[in-house]
């Protein structure tokens, strides 16, 4: 009997252990993935910081650039330097004569060593006919292989025997060098992955995050402090509490025909740009900054209120002099929430052309441009082995924003919960 | 008069309008007419919303009348030159705006287009300086009217709260305006659709191929708009999702509901609020780039043959970024329960596992029913893991491991490109958001109602 009872004991015993031990289970598995997830994306994407530079030294003559005095900006902006950049290379290999290899040879160069010459010289106008050392960018798949992302040997090589001497030789004499990559910090994009920056995308995505801020934030605090405080309960009310409640959870590609159909077919807003990207993504955010607002309004002490009626008050006057002012914080907790929220939709901004190709980094809101979680899809989409590490790259500068809008956002709510405690 | 000089008049008239009334109202003649009902800051305030809100009605109109009826106009203009508007008549529109604002060279444009460009000139330049003077005038008039009304006795304040009640409301009502132009942009466009595509074709059909030929002669050139596929798809992988999320999810609010130490708490809640925060196309990234070539080896290396782009890839993933959605609403659901329907169970002598199963579940069960519900609805809305991961083919499949499509990825590759506004292809794209909305909106219902019954239950 007792030990029947004992058997029993135990089984439930073990049950409570099974039990417990699937709760820790499902945490670790979903803290697996998030280690795998973000350890795939670092160690895949931290290479696309610095690149492979090739040191040439370049003679800048003036007739081979086609320039004539006065050396303007203009004129050397459409001056010719492929040939400099190319005959620069040929002299590193004097034995190549031959027209193919010498083609195969300049394809470790990228197309943009002669911007890098061009950009020199716009900067050392005065450098016009002397030789230069300067380092011009490498073609993409050498550099990667200098990064060993693509292999130097097996199927499908990208390189033939002679060039990968070459890129050895070179490497040998020490003018391969690897550095920070500013021209991805600080360049727009381009179709060569070497090429290739996040400035335009970060640029659009502030400008539209702005836009969004500015329409919102205003439109959001309105909204919630009418509900809360001013609003009679009747139907119309409840027929709006319950759409802020439901287009919190519409699809987000819905938003996206919504701004394709009213925004640019109707109002004829114009396409690609920040400022109808901004306000799409403002209809995704307002229910989040309304939800958050009330909750805030709501938790105010309702004794600041009856003090402030009590001193003569209009209600227009309390709610704005003393009760938005306390529920301030929260209402810029959700508001920060809901912009780090935006910042990361992409579905919508695709449906709004802001997929198109832009090389330029965007100066207004009006201007066509990128945004940085499309900019990641468009290079998550591109062929080029180069380019897998730009979108890895481009994902962590996001994940680094939406870091610091959420430590802002935690460092509000910790800062008032001090205060009020 | 352009844009920035617009708003340079706008804000000095407003600025002025306010100092003028506020000055007048602390001026010793208005103080001498005895004790003012509002202070001199509201007689300002007024004297503002009297100068701004009448500009900014002309603004508006202004804008009406620019799309609705010089637009037209110019546009006739270039089809009466022989160029035909195409489907893009916004970007021909934009073009002869950009080329008369000598954004863009005129070297390229044809004799059609200059036409247009001087009509655009002409029509504009009479218009925007008719708006100028109408502009001018419902400031001034506006500022004047409200600034003799400037008295002791005018109640300003009163005006003031009125309008900004007035401002609240108004605010409020752009959800409704929202869901409203939702409804009505997929509802006009859908119902174009449905003109070429009958609507049980469209809902039953088992063959999906949008793509039209532009040769009649090609084959398939009608395109097929069966958009079975897309629902099986969509049905697929959201089950798949759905397998992954709940019972991780669940547990994971469990364990640290009823069981973790505050110090594991700590951890492991900013953990799944980073799950959460996470855009969609990082996960899109993480489904292409890590997973799919993981299910195409382990599928290989157990002779089973999987595509690179598969509903398993896209499902997996899915359920990822759904986990901490169950997790954070099961916790909220599971921490409302009453402690004293633990404290009975526990005092009856059943261990806390026993308690969780037999006592707190079935008391979350409808809030849990709820928070599963609202999940599904996400992930059958969810765009860009599928648009990344599951690929385009719209193959009737039940097997996860081949290329399924859904209704959110087929939006994205009609709409993303060229559009032409009188093809079927581009409207399917309305007719399958039509569709996803009224889904997800009838779930997001039922879902709301489940949870708000159970709240009640508890409070």
């Amino acid at each position: 009997m007792l030990t029947t009872d004992k058997k029993r004991l135990q089984k439930r015993h073990r049950a409570e252990t099974r039990f417990r031990a699937y709760g820790v289970l499902s945490l670790m598995a979903a803290a697996g993935i998030l280690f795998t997830l973000i350890y795939s994306i670092v160690s895949s994407g931290y290479t696309a910081f610095y690149r492979t530079t090739l040191l040439l030294d370049i003679k800048l003559d003036a007739e081979r650039i086609a320039v004539t005095p006065p050396y303007s900006r203009n004129a050397l902006m459409q001056g010719r330097y492929s040939s400099l950049v190319k005959s620069a290379l040929y002299a590193q290999f004097p034995e190549v004569t031959d027209r193919r290899e010498r083609r195969e040879l300049s394809s470790l160069l990228s197309p943009g060593a002669e911007l890098a010459v061009r950009d020199y010289l716009i900067d050392h106008p005065d450098s016009l006919g002397t030789t230069i050392a300067l380092e011009v960018p490498m073609s993409s798949d050498f550099d990667q292989l200098y990064k060993e992302h693509l292999p130097r040997s097996g199927e499908n090589i990208r390189f033939s025997e002679q060039q990968l001497q070459w890129f050895d030789r070179l490497l040998e004499e020490g003018r391969i060098e690897y550095g920070f990559n500013t021209q991805f910090l600080f360049g727009g994009d381009s179709r060569y992955p070497e090429l290739a920056g996040i400035a335009g995308a970060v640029v659009g995505s502030f400008y539209a995050l702005l836009v969004c801020f500015l329409l919102s934030f205003p439109l959001g605090i309105a909204a919630a402090t009418y509900l809360e405080e001013f609003a009679p309960k009747t139907g119309l009310t409840r027929i709006i509490e319950a759409n802020i409640n439901n287009l919190a959870a519409v699809p987000s590609v819905i938003f996206g025909l919504l701004g394709l159909a009213i925004f640019l077919n109707v109002f004829g807003l114009p396409r690609s740009t920040p400022l109808v990207g901004g306000i799409v993504l403002s209809l995704m955010t307002l229910p989040t900054i309304i939800i958050a607002t009330r909750a805030s309004i709501r938790s105010v002490s309702p004794g600041i209120r009856q003090a402030g009626l009590a001193m003569g008050a209009s209600p227009v006057q309390v709610v704005f002099h003393h009760v938005l002012p306390v529920a301030m914080p929260g209402t810029l907790t959700g508001t920060i929430i809901g912009l780090a929220q935006a910042l990361g939709e992409t579905a919508p901004l695709l449906m709004i052309g802001m997929v198109a190709f832009i090389a330029n980094v965007p100066t207004t809101p009006l201007d066509p441009s990128a945004a940085l979680p499309v900019q990641i899809f468009l290079w998550a989409e591109s062929a080029e082995r180069g380019f897998v590490e730009k979108t890895s790259a481009a994902i962590m500068v996001i994940m680094m924003f939406l870091i610091m809008m959420n430590l802002l956002a935690v460092i509000i709510r910790t800062r008032t919960q001090s205060k009020v405690e | 008069m352009n844009t920035y000089q617009l708003l340079t008049v706008f804000v000095v008239l407003a600025a002025s309008a306010g100092f003028f009334g506020w000055r007048r109202a602390s001026s010793p003649a208005f103080l001498q007419q005895g004790r003012s009902r509002s202070r001199a800051v509201y007689h300002g305030s007024y004297t503002v919303l009297w100068c701004t809100v009448p500009m900014l009605i002309v603004a508006l109109g202004w804008l009406l009348v620019e799309s609705w009826v010089i637009r037209p106009a110019v546009i006739e203009t270039l089809a009466a030159g022989g160029v035909q508007p195409t489907a893009n008549v916004a970007f021909q529109y934009l073009e002869i705006r950009n080329i008369a604002a000598g954004v863009l060279p005129d070297t390229h444009a044809s004799e059609a287009v200059l036409i247009a460009v001087e009509h655009y000139k002409s029509l504009s330049s009479t218009a925007s300086n008719i708006f100028a003077a109408l502009f001018l005038v419902a400031g001034v008039s506006g500022f004047v009217y409200s600034y003799r009304r400037i008295s002791a006795k005018f109640p300003a304040r009163e005006q003031v709260e009125k309008f900004v009640r007035f401002f609240l409301l108004a605010s409020s009502t752009v959800a409704i305006l929202t869901t409203l132009s939702i409804v009505m942009a997929l509802v006009v466009e859908a119902l174009l659709f449905f003109k070429h595509v009958p609507l049980l074709d469209f809902l039953f059909g088992i063959k999906w191929s949008p793509q039209i030929a532009i040769r009649a002669d090609q084959v398939g050139s009608s395109g097929a708009f069966g958009a079975i596929p897309l629902f099986a798809g969509t049905l697929l992988i959201a089950l798949i999702a759905m397998l992954v999320a709940v019972p991780i999810g669940l547990f994971s609010a469990i364990y640290l509901a009823e069981y973790a130490r505050p110090s594991v708490r700590h951890i492991a809640k900013p953990m799944l609020e980073i799950l959460a925060g996470i855009p969609t196309v990082v996960y899109g990234f993480f489904a292409a780039l890590t997973v799919a070539p993981m299910i195409v080896n382990a599928g290989a290396a157990i002779g089973l043959s999987a595509s690179s782009e598969s509903a398993l890839a896209a499902g997996l993933v899915m359920g990822v970024m759904i986990i901490p959605f169950i997790s954070s609403l099961s916790d909220d659901v599971i921490n409302a329960i009453p402690t004293s329907l633990r404290l009975g169970s526990l005092a009856m002598g059943a261990t806390r596992s026993e308690t969780i199963r037999k006592v707190i579940l079935p008391a979350a069960l409808p809030g849990i029913m709820g928070a599963i519900l609202l999940a599904v609805s996400r992930a059958i809305g969810e765009t860009m893991i599928v648009v990344m991961a599951a690929g385009l083919a719209a193959n009737l499949t039940a097997n996860p491991l081949e290329s399924v499509t859904t209704v959110t990825a087929q939006i994205v590759t009609i709409l993303v490109g060229d559009q032409e506004f009188d093809s079927p292809k581009t409207l399917a794209a309305f007719a399958l958001g039509l569709t996803l909305f009224c889904v997800t909106l009838v779930l997001n219902f039922i879902a709301l109602k489940i949870v708000r019954t159970y709240e009640e239950r508890y409070d």
